[in-house]
This record gives C-alpha cells, structure tokens and sequence, in this order.
C-alpha cells in the first residue's frame, strides 16, 4: 500500500474549498492551515499561463523531516502516511527546517502539525476531507501499488509534475499538468 | 474527548484492521458514504446553504457535545451533487463569529452613528408596530417597503403584503440579474431563473462573457465546467482580465470593455453570413430573422475589430467553434449584468445569438426546469394595495418585472413630484449601503425615513442607520421555508436547526409572526410554530418533517408532457411571447417604444491617467456577508486593486503597496487598498474583488480592511427598459494620501 494524491492543475480553480474543509474536519486552529493554494502567472498580456496548484505535506517515501526527528515523533504510518506523534513531539522544530515544502507548523498546543492525508477518514474508506469537497473533482486520492486505482491510470496516462523533485524527497503528491 | 484526540484514537485503533485488508474504493465514495458517516462521535441534521442563492443541500454535523462541527454536502442534491464550495463548507464561521448581532437594538443616537440600547423582543416588536401603524394612518401602507436577500426575507414579505403593502425589491434584480431575465423573457417568453437553466454538464462549447466561474463560486456551474472539460468541451472566455477561467479556455478574448455588445453584433454577422446558424430550428420557432440578418449586414468582424480589439479572424474562428457545437452550445448570460445602461439590449443579444446556435431547449444548451408545485399554509387574501412601486416612476422602466431596489430608494428621497414618497423600510439580510449604487443617494434616502428596521445576523453598515435591529439567528440554527428550486429533477430541500440558537437570536419566521401578532394581523400567520406550518405544506406533497429529517433533499418525477429538452422531444411549441415563437425582432420591446433589435452604443472612456474600475468575486466570499466569517476571512482578509505593469510603471506602483483610489466625480475610497500588480489585467483597467472596505468598527475581522468598490461608484447607467443600474461606467486614478490633492 502507497498512499498518494494527483491534483488536476487543469481542472483546479483555487476555490480554497480544500482548505477550508481540512480546517473543519481536522480543527486546524485559525491562522494556520495544513494545505493551501499556489498560483503562478507566466507570460505578458495577452499571452497568459496560470496554473493553480493546492499544496500540501507531500508525504514523502524518502522524508528529511522524519530523518531530522530527535524524539520519532515524525514517522511513517501504514500506507507510507508521515505524521506526527504530538505527545512525543518537543516542538524543536528540527522537522519544519528540512522540510523543502514548507508543509508544517507549529499548532498552538506546542506540537507540530501539518497534513495527516485524513488517516482517520482513509482508514475508513474514506477520501481526504479535501478530495471530497473538491468541487470540480480535481483530486485524486488512493493506492499507488494497485494498477488499477484511479491514481494509478491517471498517472499512467496523463503528463504531470511534483514538486522540487531534485531534493530527491520521493514526494508523493502529484500534479496532473 | 475533544476531536483531536478521537482522530488520535481511531489512528491507533481501528485503524490497523483496515489497512491489512483493504475492501473499500475511493472512487466509489458516494455508495460508501452513508454507511462511513462517523455516526460515532458525530450527528447530522439536513441544512440548505445561505450564504449564496445557490443554497446547496448539506449536512451539518455536530459533536458530542452538540458543537457544530463541519458541513458537507448532501449527494442527492441537484445543487449541490454532495460538494459544497468554500463558502459553504466555512458557514461554520457564520456560527462561531463572536461579532454577531446578540441582541434586539433600539437607536438612541444620531442616524449612522451606532449609538444604541438593548430591547427586549416585545419593547422591539411595539416600537416596529407602531411606526408601522403611524405611516398607515398618515401615509397609508404602501410607503413602506422591504429590501430582502434570503431566505427570512418570504416571512417579512407576507408581513408587509398582510400590512398593506406589496413593494418587496431584491437588490438582485435592478442591481444584478434583472435585466439577463428582461432580455430573455423578450425573446423567449421565459428569463433564466436562478438557479440558472444552463445545461453546462452535456455542452461542448461555453462562451462565458464576462463571467468569472471559479472565482464566481456557483457551485453548479463550477462543478459542471469541470465535468464538461474533462469531456472535451471547450470554453471561450471573453474579458479584460486573465480570469481563472479565461486560463482554461481555448480562446480568451481580452476585450476592450464596454465593447460586448460589438462582438455579439459581430458573432451574429458571422453565423448568418456564413450559413452556420441551425436553419431548421430558426425557421420552425423563430420570428424576425430577415429583420435580424438585414440589422447585422454592415456589422463585420473589420467593424467589430475596430471598436472590441478583436481581431475579426478571432472573432470569425469563435463563431465557427460555436456553430460546430451547436446545438450544445452555451452562449452563458451570466448573472451580475448591470453594467452600462443598455443591458437589457446587451442580454437580448445572448439569447438572439443562442437562439441562432438552435441551443434554448436543447441538450447542451437551455434546458426547461422543474419544480414541485408547493402549496403554502393557507392564510386569508392579502389586502389590496391602492399603489405599488411602480407608480413611483410613471412610464418608465416599462419592461421591469420585479421592484427595483435602487428605484424605491430614489423615491424615498423626498421630492415635490411625487405626492407620497416612501416612508419605512424593512431591509432583510442586504447590506444596502454596499449594494445599492451612490451612496449618498442611499444615505438621504435614508435620513428621510420615519421607520428603519434591520434584520441581520452581523453588524454591517446598514445596520448603523436602523432605528431598530433585530438579531436574527444563523441559517445553522433555525428552520427556514422548505427550499423548492427550479432545476432538472424537481427536489425540495428543509433546513433545521443543528444548535440551539446563540445569545438573544431569533428565526426570521417568529419575528415577522411576533410582529404580526402585536398589530393584530396574527391570523395571517395562523400556524403554531414553524414546524406545524411545514409539516402541513410537506403533507401536501407526501411527505413529512420524519422524512425530511432523514433526507433533507427529496427527489420528484418530472411530468411526462413537461420534458426537460421540449426543442428535442416535442413536435410543436409555443413561445410566451406575442408571436408564440422565439423573437429575434421583439414586439414587446416595440410596442413599449424600446429598439426591437439591439443595437451598438459607443460607452464613455477613461479619461486621462484613469483606468475603468471592474470589480467581481473571490470563491472564499459572498459580499458583506462573509467578510467577518473567522474561517472565510482566514483565506482572504482583505481586496487588492490589480494593476497592470505597464500602468504599475507609469506611476512607479510597488507591489502591496498602499493607496486610495478616487473616481471620475473625485470621491476617494474611504480606506487605502493593496496593489497587486499583474499580467492578468488589461492596461486601461483596474479590477477589485467586491465586498471589502467595511467602516462598521463592530466587525472586528472586517474593519478597514481593503476598499469598497460600492464606494467608487457614483456614476449610474440606468437601463431604460426595465431600470437596471449599470455600474461599470466608474473610473479611478490612484492617489497616495487621503484627502490632498496628487499630482501626478
Ligand atoms: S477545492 Fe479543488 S478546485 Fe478548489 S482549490 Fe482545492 S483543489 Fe482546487
Ligand atoms: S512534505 Fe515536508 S513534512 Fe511532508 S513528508 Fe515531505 S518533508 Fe516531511
Ligand atoms: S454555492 Fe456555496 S455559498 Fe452558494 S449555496 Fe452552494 S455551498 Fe452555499
């Protein structure tokens, strides 16, 4: 089992409803979020690109924020899942430094926290809050090892990207481009 | 147990189980989902969205403490297909924002100035029957009027109609979507209804003019553009600016604003010169079409080049893409259209090029809606007003259909031509100082009332100048009218409270009931509480509260002989029009002395070092309404202006730079905005997100942050077909202090 999520950049429109929805489900507190929404322009009017990208902890296979974890607060779950034993964690922040993406914070409890790929809601068969209120559907969440997941076809017959792939972290979040 | 530590347990616990063996399929949610609900920790109770008219069906889920918890969509909504957008899934925020209005509030001070006392709900409820009752006696009921946007506003509708008076205006019509269901009702006898009847899902080819989907949150329109996309359909947006949308599309046109009506005219010439308008479909159900091709010969796209900077082989290779679609092509007629005067004209020519694409009743195109014929609770006949709004404003605006909110405020303020100028305004949930135009029309208007009543959830603006305001409760604490929306499937949808409601709130329901009742008109709303009223209304459709409880959305079988594609599935239709068919050359237009066939009308420029002000929506927000929601506002706390780097230059503009903005009449924006320069933008534009700028100090979130575009706009385009107020004909320049003159 390797857990992983595609978003669409073609159908994303940054609505933000990913973000919001995590807010709720998982209670990240006001002023913090564990995803969020990127935008980049290219070119000069009139010849415009824009891709929007939600964003997230990338769930890394090869994870430099598990690596620097004094207490092994941060580790691999069932699924390839990283998350973060709050009571083991000492807040030192060690974590939030390697991480190339930005993906944490430190919760006001003291802890770090940061996208949990909604373990609790997936054990249950489940979507991630965000890929269940999408809109416009345009993430795909499941089981890399499995052929025939939709992540799996979908990676198999679309173009797409991760993100800064050359810190050799193994992410495994993607973007349909 | 808080939740967090449930998330913690059920990591540990149960979940080692289902990792070994895995028997669920994410691709198949929807069929898992009842079953997966956390009925554990959690309950749900059915809900409709109110933080758009969209009103998605949804859940709310409350903890065990009977916390409000999230909201999700309900699947078996049409509206909504299970997916709420970011606003509806933040209305949580709407009931955990500790600004909100706590309790009744009688004015002691000046007008505007937010000087009040705490009232009971009776001291409340007699102050506002007796003002009522005085304007009858000396004015007689129909000076009073209601300004609604929402759901409550139908219980304080049958309020003012059982007191005499019927001029109920929704700032969404004169100010909004009016004069789209003007121009449509012109040439098909029928206007778009909200929700819209545009069949995005099966379509091939959208044309968006002006409409910004994605950043314009309609959830049904968003989620069908994607599923169309993934189709194969094609978009083609035309806009000054670089919208979300316009980045997805095969063609973008970045029109030179004020220009639409020029490439329609121009689209027309091409799919009728080219012989690629559906023949059999115009010659079955149209009328006026030599009119109409002898009206466009001379409008070439050379012509529309000229004045749209289009280029014509542009403008010719749209209109091919069109016709190859059609008939499942969409040419959207969008919603916010109020811009420059000649709207209704402008939105005529949409449904003219539609009706030439064959797409009005087709699969694809226009579909025909449904819905459930829903008796109410039976009260006595209404009262028969002597005069209504519309004798405010003799021989003008002959096509409007509904009040015009910016028309009942203009004939408030006290003038010798009118012998009786309205005297008491109800304003339900609409924050008019932001959504009518001119503000310091609104504020005479205003200072010449005898009664203000302000029913809100939030302090806004308006609120500071009611006399009283009552509190009312958020959607999320209250039952409402059984939703019953026109769409594909005919459905109805209940809301029911999920908490008990906070502080001193009340339901719009018990308010309107409570009034009535003080002035002896209680026996028109002879129900018992709210529930009794819907269980009986639900009866009548054969259902119950038990069984809207368990649903909250129930589906209906359309009739037969009413089909969804009747240009399809029947072999003769008549139009409700004067012709009975789809008028290209409108006789109901004529006959009231408007132009039958639309035509180009050149609009006012920016002057000299001003940039024409375009405004619109960001998903995260709905207006005023959502600006002080802790959860909305976390997304998005203030406006920016968009400047582009050319004009960003000219005036050596940092990025997140402050300044103010003053328009054409040298009104400047009461608080200083952020620059964002941007590509996205054209040169001789500006563009703002709506609904930011709040000077009520009350909003603790909201306050001073980013700038009112409502207050730039002092310049009105009035539509004289049906009185809508064009509101893009505003132009600003920027300046770096409030108040001293710049010289630039
Ligand atoms: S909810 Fe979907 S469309 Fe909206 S920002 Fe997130 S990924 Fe994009
Ligand atoms: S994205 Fe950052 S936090 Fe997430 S696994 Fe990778 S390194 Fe760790
Ligand atoms: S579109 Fe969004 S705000 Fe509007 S009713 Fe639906 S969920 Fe609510």
């Amino acid at each position: 089992m390797r857990y992983a999520m595609a978003v669409d950049t073609q159908k994303c429109v940054g609505c933000n409803d990913c973000v919001v929805a995590c807010q709720t489900e998982n209670d990240v507190p006001i002023g913090h979020c564990r995803d969020w929404i990127v935008e980049v322009t290219t070119g000069t009017y009139p010849d415009l690109g824009l891709e929007i990208r939600s964003e997230r902890c990338n769930h890394c296979a090869n994870a430099p924020c598990v690596r620097t974890c004094p207490t092994e607060a941060s580790h691999y779950a069932a699924g390839g899942i990283v998350l973060v034993e709050e009571d083991e964690c000492i807040g030192c922040k060690a974590c939030i430094t390697s991480c190339p993406y930005d993906a944490r914070f430190i919760h006001p409890e003291g802890y770090v926290d940061k996208c949990t790929f909604c373990i609790h809601r997936v054990e249950k068969g489940q979507n991630p809050a965000c890929v269940s209120v999408c809109p416009t559907h345009a993430m795909i969440f499941g089981n890399l090892d499995d052929p025939n997941s939709d992540i799996s076809k979908a990676m198999a017959t679309r173009k797409w990207k991760s993100l800064i792939p050359e810190a050799g972290t193994e992410p495994k979040v993607f973007y349909l481009l | 147990m808080n939740r967090r530590e449930f998330i913690k347990i059920a990591g540990v616990g149960a979940g080692s189980l289902a990792f070994a063996t895995p028997l669920f399929d994410f691709s198949k949610e929807e069929i898992l989902a009842p079953d997966a609900h956390p009925g554990m920790y959690s309950k749900r109770t059915p809900t409709y969205c109110e933080i758009c008219f969209w009103k998605c069906a949804g859940w709310v889920h409350t903890n065990d403490k009977g916390q409000i918890w999230k909201i999700t969509g309900n699947n078996d909504d049409p509206h909504s297909n299970g997916r709420l957008c970011p606003r509806g899934t933040g209305g949580v925020g709407m009931y955990t924002d500790e600004d909100r209005l706590k309790t009744p509030l009688i004015r002691t001070g000046e007008r505007g100035k937010q000087v009040f006392r705490e009232a009971t709900w009776d001291e409340a409820f007699t102050y506002i029957a007796d003002g009522l009752k005085k304007i009858a006696e000396e004015h007689g009921p129909e000076c009073v009027a209601l300004f609604t946007h929402g759901s409550g506003g139908k219980y304080f509708g049958d309020l003012i109609k059982a007191y005499g008076s019927k001029n109920i205006a929704a700032p969404s019509y004169a100010q909004c979507r009016g004069p789209r269901e003007v121009g449509f009702i012109a040439t098909y006898g029928e206007g778009v209804q909200s929700p819209e009847r545009v069949d995005i899902r099966d379509t091939r080819c959208l044309v968006l003019i002006g409409s910004h989907f994605g950043e314009n949150m309609h959830n049904g329109p968003v989620q069908e553009i994607a599923q169309a996309t993934g189709k194969g359909a094609t978009i083609i947006t035309v806009d000054p600016r670089f919208s979300t949308v316009a980045s997805k599309s095969k063609f973008w046109l970045p029109i030179k604003p004020a220009t639409d009506m020029a490439l329609l005219l121009a689209w027309m010439h091409v799919i009728i010169n080219e012989d690629l308008y559906d023949k059999e479909y115009i010659e079955k159900y149209a009328y006026g079409f030599e009119d109409l091709k002898a009206h466009v010969a001379q409008m070439t796209p050379e012509w529309a080049y000229g004045i749209t900077t289009i280029k014509p082989e542009v403008i010719r290779e749209t209109a091919r893409e069109m016709a190859n679609a059609s008939p499942r092509v969409i040419v959207h007629p969008g919603r916010h259209v109020t811009w420059y005067g000649d709207d209704t004209q402008r939105l005529r020519a949409v449904a003219m090029l539609n009706a030439l694409l064959g797409s009005w009743g087709r699969r694809g195109g226009y579909y025909y809606p449904a819905k459930v014929s829903f008796k109410s609770f039976p009260h006595p006949a209404f009262p028969k007003p002597a005069r209504s709004w519309k004798d405010a404003f003799p021989g003008k605006y002959k096509l409007a259909g509904l009040a015009l909110a910016s028309g009942i405020c203009d004939a408030t303020v006290p003038s010798s031509e009118r012998d009786c100028s309205f005297k008491g305004w109800i304003v339900n949930g609409t924050n008019l100082i932001h959504t009518l135009p001119n503000q310091e029309n609104t504020l005479k208007a205003i200072d010449a009332l005898d009664l203000m009543v302000v029913i809100d959830t939030m302090p806004m603006e308006i609120t500071g100048y009611a006399d009283v305001i009552l509190p009312e409760c958020t959607y999320l604490e209250r039952y409402d009218n059984i939703r019953v929306g026109p769409h594909r499937e005919p459905t109805i949808a209940l809301r029911m409270p999920a908490a008990k409601p906070k502080y001193n709130t009340k339901p719009a329901w018990w308010m309107a009931k409570g009034i009535a009742e003080k002035m002896g008109l209680g026996h028109y709303f002879a129900w018992k509480d709210i529930e009794e009223k819907l269980e009986w209304e639900l009866k009548q459709v054969g259902s119950s509260l038990e069984e809207m409880k368990r649903l909250g959305v129930k589906k209906f079988q359309r009739d037969d002989d009413d089909p969804l594609y009747p240009m399809e599935d029947l072999d003769d239709f008549e139009f409700y029009t004067n012709t009975g068919k789809i008028e290209l050359y409108s006789t109901a237009m004529e006959d009231e002395g408007y132009d039958p066939l639309p035509k180009y009308t050149a609009h006012e420029e920016p002057p000299y070092g001003y940039y024409r002000l375009i405004y619109g929506r960001a998903p995260m927000h709905t207006f005023s309404r959502t600006a002080n929601n802790p959860n909305l506002t976390d997304l998005m706390d203030e406006n920016s202006v968009w400047v582009n780097p050319k004009v960003a230059q000219e005036w050596d503009l940092k990025n997140g730079q402050y300044l103010w903005l003053e328009n054409q009449d040298g009104v400047v924006s009461k608080t200083p905005i952020k620059v964002r320069i941007t590509e996205r933008i054209r040169f001789d534009s500006v563009y703002m997100v709506h609904g930011f700028g709040h000077t009520n100090n009350k909003l603790t979130r909201a306050y001073g942050r980013g700038a009112s575009d409502a207050d730039l706009i002092t310049k009105v385009h009035i539509d004289p077909v049906m009185g809508g107020t064009g509101m893009r004909g505003n132009f600003v320049t920027f300046r770096f202090e409030a108040g001293k003159e710049l010289s630039s």
